[in-house]
């Protein structure tokens, strides 16, 4: 089978088709990134339209904590670049290493935001300033969540005799949602707590 | 290349049992998709005649008023999320595959956990007719403050199952989007680039990216509406400082585009059917592939001319008006390309073309309702009357279903190795297409007279052409038993289908019929043309003839 222009590889099951998972997460992403859009400028309309913006008793939403935490995921992210650095080197300890440091401070960034919920004089009803908070600052702190989950299932399959061989693409997926987990975070704290007039 | 590696010998299929377990071959699932959303066709169908049934008369006397509003709600409900979006994930699961000569999905298991959820997601949209309160019945669009009332104050009502089912239907049609676009853009055969891709593949990835795209936006303002409804936000409540249009902006962005996501592969259909039964080439392919995407793009940006009268501001108006009438130029360009199609051609006229022929007919006039709906004045003058709703089933039953159905004729012997019969085809075809028009076409002079929809009971002056419609829908109604006998008895024991029964071009007629279950497994042929080479005698893959012989002879050996 020759022929004069380039073509794709010939289809032989899907074994032989490592990137689709990659590009199946890309466009998963791309998709999820639309239901942030969709909460990012639904709580805009809300805010630039409300007439009572602030519940009673309410002035503001202090910014240093989150501001640390901010510091703590954007960090984090630096860790996972170095574990995958780690990994390509095939040095597996380190990559766990590092791995789990980006686990553990994304663990601490979801431990400041219970905080922070906690210490709150709002809740969610407490008009569209409260519901959105909550919403998109929940929303996020799922996908943390999430992420750190499969981080731990990485993990594990790193203990896989022979399973990192090959370059893993689980690993690249869940790093990629670790930066969009971040990017998400830096656009949600603009528009939180630095576009509070 | 030799005739002991190609074809492998058809595996057998596993005989019926197959169809009832979690199986991870898109053909098993496309037709699993096919036939459940053709049960719940014949549920949505069922709420469809009572409520014809009740407006055959002026007086409210077939149901109660708000058993009616919950019948309506759960008719648009079940035939777009439970009808029209699985059959046509189903025609994808079917088609994608075979026609770029890939083994299966990108994602198997991911298609299997898809299809699955729709059974999941229907059971629970069905049960709210149990709950007390009944089903939903803020209609199939959901606007609060009507959706987030809640009366009798359940924390599990009808509209809260109704949230929860259209956020499951909407993570599975993410799921198959992402594996239908991944499919599409990274296991087509060699020699297959974009530009030789079949027009269905086009309009599926078109459409598919639209759901990527639209579908987050509606699931957020899902989610939303879901904590007004039951956990006391107020995201929509005026009272509380929220905004009740910020919801149909939610909603509408997603499901003005997912009308397109309906249309897109019917057009695809139509593209495949009519070069097929006319003998000629698609005209204009390159432009007919490309302004799929043209749609895309400005069908992302038109959806506020569903919010005209909502008191959105004049300059969005004007702006929407415009985008929405641009949309009449690349569907337009459609259009005349099939037109250019068949003209001139050798018809053939076969049950899957009249059914197109139809289609677009029906389509065409669509469009020109559309036209009259996006200018400003009109819609405000005719919005919430019966213009819109006759509008709309032009599009989804005249053109979309037609063009479904269409396609189920075409690749019936394709997939079940049996052929249709004719006759009662061409019956079909006939009731469904003089029944859709007897039934819709009436809904455009009651608009403009300015009876509302959405109503059990209506103005005596209106009676005339509601019990035309009425009729026209049970035709349609009717319509559906030719098309079940013919279905049921060819699958069994109809005539036996060659691999090619209708002489047409492209890679899923070079497989048996029915396709083994790996399609071409390893002897994927390699693609030396563009599709639609009718008459022009050039072969679409290398050593064409060979593959064809082989076919021709593994059949007469049968």
């Amino acid at each position: 089978m020759t022929s004069a222009i380039p073509t794709p590889a010939p289809a032989h099951g899907h074994s032989e088709h490592p990137k689709h998972n990659l590009t199946g997460f890309i466009i998963f992403l791309c998709s999820e990134s639309v239901i942030f859009l969709a909460f990012f400028s639904g709580y805009a309309i809300l805010k630039t339209s409300a007439l009572n913006w602030l519940p009673a008793g309410v002035d503001g939403l202090e910014w240093r904590t989150p501001l640390l935490n901010t510091v703590v995921l954007l960090s984090s992210s630096g860790a996972i670049v170095v574990a995958e650095h780690f990994k390509a080197k095939e040095k597996l300890w380190l990559f766990r290493g590092f791995w789990l440091l980006t686990m553990a401070m994304g663990a601490y960034f979801l431990y400041g935001q219970a905080v922070e919920w906690s210490g709150l004089k709002f809740g969610f009803t407490s008009g569209t300033f409260g519901g959105t908070f909550y919403l998109l600052t929940g929303f996020h702190g799922l996908h943390v969540a999430t992420g750190i989950l499969l981080m731990g299932i990485m993990l594990i399959k790193s203990f896989i005799p022979g399973n990192y061989d090959g370059g893993e693409q689980g690993v690249q997926a869940t790093s990629l949602f670790w930066h969009f987990v971040d990017v998400i975070w830096v656009v949600l704290f603009l528009l939180l707590y630095v576009w509070q007039a | 290349m030799t005739s002991a590696t190609f074809p492998a010998d058809p595996k057998p299929p596993a005989g019926w049992s197959r169809y009832f377990g979690f199986s991870t071959d898109a053909k098993v699932i496309g037709i699993q998709y096919i036939v459940l959303a053709f049960f719940y066709f014949l549920v949505g169908g069922f709420l469809a005649m009572i409520i014809r049934g009740e407006l055959i008369t002026p007086a409210s006397d077939l149901v109660d008023r708000t058993v009616y509003n919950g019948i309506y709600t759960m008719h648009g409900t079940i035939m777009l999320f439970l009808f029209i979006f699985p059959v046509l994930n189903g025609l994808n699961n079917l088609l994608i595959p075979t026609m770029i000569g890939a083994p299966d999905m990108a994602f198997p298991r991911l298609n299997t956990a898809a299809f699955w959820l729709v059974p999941v997601f229907s059971l629970l949209l069905v049960s709210s007719f149990f709950v007390p309160g009944g089903p939903a019945a803020a209609g199939w669009w959901s606007y609060p403050p009507v959706s987030i009332q809640n009366p009798l104050g359940h924390f599990i009502n009808g509209e809260f199952l109704w949230i929860l089912a259209v956020a499951l239907s909407g993570i599975s049609s993410i799921m198959g989007a992402v594996n239908f676009v991944t499919t599409i853009l990274r296991m087509r055969a060699p020699g297959m680039t974009l530009f030789r891709m079949p027009v269905f593949c086009w309009t599926a990835l078109a459409a598919q990216s639209l759901q990527l795209i639209g579908l987050p936006a509606l699931t957020g303002g899902a989610i939303m509406l879901l904590m007004d409804l039951s956990f006391g936000t107020s995201f929509y409540r005026a009272e509380g400082g929220g905004d009740p249009v910020l919801y149909q902006h939610f909603f509408w962005f997603y499901s003005h585009p997912a009308v397109y996501v309906i249309i897109l592969p019917v057009f695809g259909i139509f593209s495949e059917i009519f070069p097929v039964y006319s003998r000629k080439p698609l005209f204009g392919y390159v432009y007919v592939a490309l302004a799929s995407f043209i749609i895309v793009g400005l069908g992302l940006v038109v959806w506020v001319h569903h919010m005209f009268p909502s008191g959105v501001s004049q300059w969005m108006r004007d702006l929407f008006m415009g985008t929405t009438m641009l949309i009449a130029v690349p569907t337009g360009v459609k259009v005349f390309a099939w037109l250019g199609t068949i003209w001139g051609g050798k018809l053939r006229l076969t049950t899957p073309m009249l059914f197109c022929l139809g289609g677009l007919f029906n389509f065409v006039f669509a469009g020109i309702t559309g036209i009259m709906l996006a200018t400003v004045p009109v819609d405000i003058h005719v919005s919430n009357t019966y213009f819109v709703v006759g509008h709309f089933h032009y599009v989804i039953y005249g053109a979309a279903v037609m063009g479904i159905f269409a396609a189920i004729y075409h690749w019936f012997p394709k997939f079940t190795g049996r052929m249709p019969y004719e006759g009662l085809g061409k019956l079909h075809c006939l009731l469904t297409f003089v029944g859709a028009n007897l039934n819709f076409l009436p809904m455009h002079p009651l608009g403009l007279m300015g009876m509302p929809r959405r109503v059990s009971s209506y103005d005596p002056e209106f009676t005339f052409w509601n019990v035309i419609a009425s009729l026209g829908a049970f035709l349609l109604g009717v319509s559906i038993i030719p098309f079940l006998l013919n279905m049921l008895s060819s699958w069994i024991r109809g005539p036996k289908a060659g691999h090619n029964p209708w002489n047409a071009i492209g890679l899923e007629w070079l497989l048996p019929s029915p396709p083994p279950v790996e399609n071409f497994e390893d002897e994927v042929p390699t693609v030396i043309s563009r599709p639609y080479g009718y008459g022009s005698g050039e072969p679409l893959v290398e050593h064409q003839e060979e593959i064809e012989r082989r076919l021709e002879l593994q059949e007469a050996t049968a």
